[in-house]
C-alpha cells in the first residue's frame, strides 16, 4: 500500500508513452500533484499516451488528476490518450472525470470595507437600542396581561430559575465582594495613613461599595453568569425549533420563556446585591482590623456616620435596573441565534459584552441622576 | 475465504446493568452492502458507534482487516479510521462552515495537498454525490434534508474510504430522494468499490441496493443472509417485519431491481 505514485516518462518513435505506476490514491497526498504537473508540463515531441496498464491503485483523487492532465495535454494539442485503463479505473477515470472548477468570487477587503465595517457597526448599534426598547415595551404588555390572570403566572419557572440564579450564584458573589472589599481597605489603610486619616478607610470601604462597587460587581457577575446561560438556552432552544414549536402551541414565548427569567433577575439581583454589600464590608472589616488595628466594634460603630439609610439604598435601587438590562439583553440575543454553532457562540458572547458595558453606563446615568437630586 | 472488512466477535455493550449488545458476532465482508435493521430501541446505532469507537465495549473484539483494533497503537488506530466515512442520522455537518468547507475539512486535517487541488475533489465529491456546484457555498443550515444527507456523503467520501458507514440514510426523505439516494449509493459503491454497512428501517433500500441483510434483537444477530433468505425465516419477529403490514405487497428483489432501472 505504500507505494508511490509515478509516471516514467518513455520517448518512442513519433510519440511519447507515459507509463503510470504506483498507487494514484489520496494517501499519497502532495506527490499526487508533484507527478501529474510533470505530465501536465510534457513538452517531448510527439503524441502523448497515458499508459495505466502497470497501476496498482486508483481512487477519485488518483482519477481526477490523471484525467486533469489528459484533458491539458488534448487542449495543447499534444495527444492525452489514455491507454491499457482496467475496466474499473474506466468506471472511476469516466465518473470522476475532471471537470474545470470555478474557484468563486475572490473576496477583497481594504481600507474602504474597514470603514464600512466601521460605519456598519454603529448604525447596527443604533437599531439595537431601538429594538430592546421595543422589547422592553413588548415584555411590559405582556407583563401587564399575565398580571391579571394569576393562573398563567409561572410561579414554578420563576422559582427555578430564581434558585439557579440567585441561590447557587451566592457564594462566587459572596467570594468576589469579599476579596475586593478587602482590597480597597487595604490599599485605604496603606495610603490613608500617610494623612493620619486611616480612620477614614471605614468611609471609604462603605461608601465605595454600597454606592458603586457593590452592585455593579455583582450585576456584571450576573451577566457573565447568567445572562450567558439564558442567551445559551434560549439559542439553543431556537436552533431546534423548539421556539416555534411554543409559537404554534399559541404560547408566547416572551411570555413563556423571557418574562420568568426576567422576573426571577430582578429579584435575584437585588438580594445579591445586598449579600454582596454585607461580604465587602466584612472584608473591609477584617483587613482594617489586621492592617489598621481598627478592631470590629469601632468598625461597625463608625459605619454608622457614612452610612444612610439613603445611601444604602441608593445602591441597592440600581440592582433592579441592571437585572432588566441583563435580562433584556440576554434574551434578545438568545432568540436572535440563528442556525450555527458559530452563531450560538457569537450571540453569547455579544449577550456578555453589552450587558456588561451597558451596566456600567447606567451606573454613570445613575451617578448623574443622584447627584442633581443631592442622595 | 477473505478476511471479512470488519469483524466482531463476542461484543458486550452495556449501559449501567441495562445490556444492549450480548456477544454479537458479526461478518461484514469486503464490497458488499450489508443492511441492518432491528426494532426501535433494539442498539443499531449502538453497534455502529461501538465499531466506530465512540462508545466503549465492555467485552469482545472488533478486527478490521483482521487486525484488532484495541491492539493498534493510536497511529494506526487513526489510519484504520481514515479509511472510514460515516454519514450520520443527521447529517453532522459543521454549522459554522459551508458545504464546500465540510467536505475540505478531513482532506485539509489529514493531507498535504494544495488548496487548489483541495477545492477541486470537494468539488468532484460534490458532482458525485449529485449535488449542483452552486451548493458549495451555502451553509448547512440554508439546506432541504435530502441535500444535507448528500453533502454528509460528500464529506464523508472527501479521503476516499473504503468502508462506508450510513445511519438511516433515507429516514427522513420523501420516497422518491429516497429511491435517488439509493440509486446514489449503489452506483458510488459499484464505482469506488466501497464496503457499505447500512442501518436502515427502509425496506425498499433494503431491496434494493443490499447484498445481505442481518437482524438484530436480544443483543445479538439473530439473523443474516440474502434477503431472499430472510423473507424464507419463521423467526416471529423478521417474519412480521418483512411480511406485516408495511412489508407485505413487495415484488421479489430482482424484480423490483428491474422496475427501478
Amino acid at each position: 500500500m505504500s507505494e508511490t505514485p509515478s509516471a516514467d516518462i518513455v520517448a518512442e518513435t513519433g510519440a511519447t508513452r507515459v507509463a503510470y505506476g504506483g498507487q494514484w490514491t489520496i494517501e499519497a497526498g502532495g506527490r499526487l500533484e508533484i507527478v501529474a504537473r510533470r505530465v501536465d508540463d510534457l513538452t517531448d515531441a510527439g503524441e502523448a499516451v497515458l499508459d495505466l496498464s502497470r497501476l496498482d491503485g486508483l481512487d477519485t483523487a488518483g482519477a481526477w488528476v490523471i484525467s486533469r492532465s489528459r484533458d491539458r495535454l488534448e487542449e495543447s494539442g499534444r495527444g492525452g490518450r489514455i491507454v491499457g485503463a482496467r475496466p474499473e479505473h474506466a468506471t472511476l477515470l469516466r465518473e470522476a472525470a475532471y471537470a474545470p472548477v470555478d474557484p468563486g468570487p475572490a473576496t477583497h477587503r481594504g481600507a474602504a470595507s474597514l470603514l464600512g465595517d466601521m460605519g456598519e457597526s454603529v448604525y447596527l448599534a443604533g437599531r439595537d437600542l431601538v429594538a430592546g426598547l421595543d422589547f422592553i415595551g413588548r415584555i411590559v404588555v405582556v407583563a401587564l396581561k399575565g398580571a391579571l390572570r394569576p393562573r398563567r403566572w409561572r410561579l414554578t419557572s420563576v422559582a427555578f430559575h430564581l434558585e439557579h440564579m440567585g441561590l447557587r450564584g451566592a457564594p462566587l458573589i459572596l467570594m468576589i465582594n469579599f476579596f475586593v472589599g478587602a482590597i480597597i481597605a487595604q490599599q485605604g489603610v496603606i495610603q490613608l495613613s500617610r494623612f493620619g486619616a486611616s480612620s477614614l478607610t471605614v468611609n471609604l470601604v462603605a461608601i465605595l461599595t454600597l454606592r458603586e462597587l457593590g452592585v455593579m460587581l455583582t450585576a456584571i457577575m450576573v451577566a457573565g453568569r447568567s445572562g450567558s446561560a439564558i442567551t445559551a438556552e434560549l439559542g439553543a432552544m431556537n436552533m431546534r425549533e423548539e421556539i416555534d414549536a411554543l409559537r404554534v402551541m399559541a404560547l408566547d414565548p416572551l411570555e413563556a420563556l423571557a418574562l420568568p427569567r426576567l422576573i426571577a433577575l430582578i429579584v435575584a439581583l437585588p438580594l445579591l446585591t445586598f449579600l454582596g454589600d454585607i461580604a465587602a464590608l466584612t472584608g473591609g472589616m477584617l483587613v482594617t482590623w489586621g492592617y489598621g488595628g481598627v478592631n470590629p466594634h469601632a468598625f461597625w460603630g463608625e459605619l454608622q456616620y457614612p452610612i444612610s439609610v439613603t445611601r444604602f439604598l441608593s445602591g441597592l435601587g440600581k440592582a433592579p435596573f441592571m437585572a432588566l438590562v441583563i435580562g433584556v439583553i440576554a434574551t434578545m440575543e438568545g432568540f436572535a441565534v440563528q442556525g450555527s454553532a458559530e452563531s450560538l457562540g457569537r450571540r453569547v458572547t455579544a449577550s456578555v459584552v453589552k450587558s456588561i458595558f451597558s451596566i456600567i453606563v447606567l451606573d454613570g446615568l445613575f451617578a448623574m441622576f443622584y447627584a442633581a437630586v443631592n442622595v | 475465504m477473505k478476511t471479512p472488512a470488519i469483524r466482531v466477535r463476542g461484543l458486550d455493550v452495556a449501559f449501567g446493568a441495562r445490556k444492549v449488545m450480548d456477544g454479537l458476532d458479526l461478518d461484514i465482508r469486503r464490497g458488499e452492502v450489508l443492511g441492518f435493521v432491528g426494532a426501535s430501541g433494539a442498539g443499531k446505532s449502538v453497534l455502529t458507534r461501538t465499531i466506530l469507537g465512540l462508545q466503549p465495549k465492555q467485552a469482545g473484539v472488533i478486527e478490521v482487516d483482521g487486525r484488532d483494533l484495541d491492539k493498534l497503537t493510536a497511529q494506526e488506530r487513526g489510519r484504520v479510521e481514515r479509511g472510514w466515512g460515516v454519514l450520520f442520522q443527521q447529517g453532522a455537518l459543521f454549522s459554522s462552515l459551508t458545504v464546500r468547507q465540510n467536505i475540505e475539512a478531513p482532506m485539509r486535517e489529514h493531507l498535504d495537498i494544495s488548496p487548489a487541488l483541495r477545492a477541486e475533489l470537494a468539488m468532484l465529491k460534490l458532482r458525485l454525490v449529485g449535488l449542483p456546484p452552486d451548493a458549495a457555498a451555502k451553509f448547512p443550515s440554508e439546506l432541504s434534508g435530502g441535500m444535507i444527507k448528500r453533502a454528509a456523503l460528500a464529506r464523508a467520501l472527501a479521503l476516499d474510504p473504503g468502508v462506508l458507514f450510513l445511519d438511516e440514510p433515507t429516514s427522513g426523505l420523501d420516497p422518491i430522494s429516497a429511491g435517488e439516494f439509493d440509486a446514489l449509493i449503489a452506483t458510488l459503491q459499484a464505482t469506488l468499490g466501497l464496503t457499505v454497512f447500512m442501518v436502515t428501517h427502509d425496506l425498499d433500500s433494503l431491496y434494493a441496493i443490499c447484498d445481505r441483510v442481518a437482524v438484530l434483537g436480544q443483543g445479538r444477530v439473530i439473523a443474516i443472509g440474502a434477503i431472499a433468505e430472510l423473507l424464507q425465516s419463521e423467526e416471529p419477529w423478521i417474519r412480521e417485519y418483512f411480511h406485516g403490514p408495511r412489508g407485505a405487497g413487495r415484488g421479489a428483489p430482482a424484480k423490483r431491481r428491474m422496475q427501478a432501472s
